[in-house]
């Protein structure tokens, strides 16, 4: 019994995952019983009138995952332009090693460099000079609270900016180096090489890059709701406090003794299940393309 | 294949069997947690975080007059004890408001006795760094404040409770607690009872609604955020306030006096409810000169047939002292120890523990 195959191996793992998604799923059905297509569509999550929907923290989670990767994709990709092109091997291993560094630092710690540093920072600075640009009405209206939206997505941006790095990093550095030399050798600078030969053969992988980045700061959990405010209402102004799916299950879970309230929760965690499933998938799906492009181009290259 | 990769995914493959047990386990509580043994008895409780400071040190020193006994006591939050309550993973839950019927439907393990074991205070904590003074404040202003309809610190009707007080125009920002929690609760109750507007709108849950404001998790949270954020304003338990060294409101009580929250002015508002239960259990906004009126009781939760004669022995003769000679330590905490009236009624209720299927826990 103990000589176990590999394969063994694998139904169990298997059989684990469906498990997981059954045991979810059974947790889950009460409250799509009771509430239907309301619970995916509702805006009002009131537990004690027993009115849950989900739709706030399904948009939350949207906003301040877009709005991380408004700032992570341009810096990132920038990072890994400078870290392939202009940087000597061994500053660049020292750099690479930094990076990966800030992708090993625990989740909760970023919370906590949100609220003590981050929080004022955007409170002081950063939202006045938005009100100056802005206005003080629309997306920059409100209160400055230092905490919410625009806080959450830039500590998620802090946090999955390694991710970014390092998968662009090894997609850019995949592309055949004859076709740079080439570019070189055809009198193109260093920049103009990267940009416009090496960048467009790696694109589906860099596109692959952020869509590794999107999952992993769709499943945040501890840092964004330590800085997101809590909310549970659609965020009109980037500095008004909101929730998101994630931050929901977090606060709530442990205390969630109204009717329906955990299934509607549990609900929750399905929904976040399938986004990032969704996410990961096609993110493995566009690497995998670009490193097989790759090795195809090498090896027609070669012959 | 290697014998190491055989040995790897036989290794792999067991460690999957047993998270897979682990992860169908969970659908199916626990038996009940006190498990009596020869030698000792362990007893385990969880809920309410009110109670944390007074439990811990109660215990630890029950445990020393008790060798062969232990109480461990989670602080996971009222709702989260409820939960593990009816699911019967804890012998034991505390929690400061009682189970609805409904809750108490949904238990698992029998009947259901609720008995006060200590009561306390909350303080609507504020940051405002320029005023000095100690603002007044009412419970309909409040409840306007809560609802939104008030944003500004200067706005007259808060300037007419504090006349000849600077107050500056600065937004108000609400902080609220992110999860269910009986301070919730209480602090609801005591603005459904001033504030018509608060009754019609969010009215009175573990799990409010709210119309506006930023949410934090647990007391520390709230009390985190308000000093964090310039016009703050929330409420946390009296400790919090006082050890935090916040700002925070004197209160108009029913008797219209503004009242600063203290053990005493807590103490003075229980006084006026000799009898609470745990259907009538609220003492917000209660009458008298010197009531503050954001008060409660918390309570604990527990099986009225206990799973062993010798178990059910244990936690209400464990029970019996806490409710009573043990309310000094309590005294010593920042709590208000429970009134005579009220310690008399937890015991009566303490009085029909029985064992498994109603037998009696008396020799």
């Amino acid at each position: 019994m103990l000589r176990a195959s590999p394969r063994l191996a694998v139904m169990v793992f298997g059989a684990l995952l469906l498990a997981i998604v059954i045991s979810l799923g059974t947790g889950a059905a009460p409250a799509i019983g009771h509430f239907g297509t309301g619970l995916l569509t509702g805006t009002v999550w009131d537990p004690q009138a027993v009115r849950l929907g989900a739709l706030t923290f399904l948009v939350g989670t949207i906003e301040t995952t877009a709005l991380a990767m408004v700032v992570v994709v341009p810096i990132g990709l920038g990072c890994a332009l400078f870290l392939v092109g202009f940087v000597r091997p061994r500053l660049r291993s020292m750099l690479s090693t930094a990076i990966e560094l800030m992708a090993g630092v625990p989740s909760v710690v970023y919370g906590l460099w949100g609220l003590q540093v981050g929080a004022p920072f955007v409170r002081t600075i950063l939202e006045p000079a938005l009100h100056a640009a802005l206005g003080s009405t629309g997306i920059a209206g409100g209160p400055d609270l230092g905490i919410g939206l625009l806080l959450g997505s830039l500590v998620l941006s802090m946090m999955v900016l390694p991710t970014m790095v390092a998968v662009t990093r090894d997609v850019l550095a995949a592309v055949p180096d004859d076709r740079v030399e080439g570019a070189l050798a055809l009198g193109a600078t260093r920049w103009q090489a990267l940009t416009r030969v090496a960048l467009p053969a790696a694109r589906t992988g860099v596109l692959g890059a952020a869509t590794l980045a999107m999952g992993r700061a769709i499943g945040e959990t501890v840092a964004i709701t330590m800085v997101i405010g809590n909310n549970p209402a659609f965020a009109h102004s980037l500095f008004a406090p909101a929730d998101t799916m994630t931050s929901v299950i977090a606060s709530e879970f442990t205390a969630a003794t109204e009717p329906f309230h955990a299934s509607a929760l549990v609900f929750i965690g399905v929904l976040l299940m399938l986004v990032s499933v969704i996410v990961n998938a096609g993110a493995r799906l566009l690497v995998r393309a670009t490193l097989r492009g790759s090795l195809v181009r090498q090896r027609v290259a070669a012959s | 294949m290697s014998r190491t990769k055989v040995l790897a995914s036989s290794a792999g493959s067991l460690l999957c069997v047993g998270a897979l047990l682990v992860t169908f386990g969970l659908s199916s509580p626990a038996a009940g947690a006190a498990r009596p043994s020869s030698a000792s008895l362990a007893i385990t409780g969880a809920g309410s975080t009110f109670d944390a400071p007074f439990f811990t040190k109660a215990f630890y020193e029950y445990g020393n007059a008790h060798p062969g006994l232990r109480v461990d006591y989670a602080a996971i939050g009222s709702g989260g004890g409820i939960q593990q309550f009816q699911q019967g993973t804890v012998a034991f839950g505390a929690t400061d408001v009682p189970m609805s019927s409904s809750e108490v439907a949904h238990t698992s393990g029998g009947p259901t006795l609720q008995v006060p074991v200590d009561l306390g205070g909350e303080a609507v904590a504020y940051n405002l760094a320029g005023v000095k003074v100690r603002l007044k404040m009412s419970g309909t202003i409040l409840g306007d404040i809560f609802l939104g309809k008030i944003r500004q610190w200067n706005d007259p009707r808060i300037a007419g409770l504090n006349p000849g007080v600077r107050l500056p125009d600065e937004a108000i920002t609400v902080v609220h607690r992110s999860d269910g929690s009986g301070t919730t609760y209480i602090f609801a109750s005591y603005l459904a009872d001033t504030s018509s507007a608060w009754a019609r709108g969010p009215g009175v849950s573990k799990s409010i609604a709210w119309p506006t404001g930023v949410g934090g998790q647990g007391n520390a949270g709230v009390a985190g955020l308000v000093h964090e954020i310039p016009g703050a304003i929330g409420y946390v338990e009296l400790a919090y306030a006082v050890e935090d060294h916040f700002s925070f409101f004197s209160l108009q009580n029913r008797a219209g006096n503004f009242i600063t929250p203290s053990l005493a002015t807590v103490a003075a508002d229980a006084a006026h409810k000799s009898k609470v239960s745990a259907t009538n259990f609220g003492i917000v906004d209660e009458p008298g000169a010197n009531s503050y009126p954001i008060a409660g009781y918390s309570w604990l939760l527990l099986h009225q047939r206990a799973t062993s004669v010798k178990s059910g022995q244990a936690l209400q003769a464990l029970f019996v002292w806490l409710t009573g000679q043990a309310q000094s330590i309590a005294g010593s905490l920042n709590y208000v120890p429970l009134p005579s009236g009220v310690r008399a009624e937890a015991h009566a209720v303490l009085a029909e523990m029985t064992g498994p299927g109603g037998v009696a826990l008396a020799d």
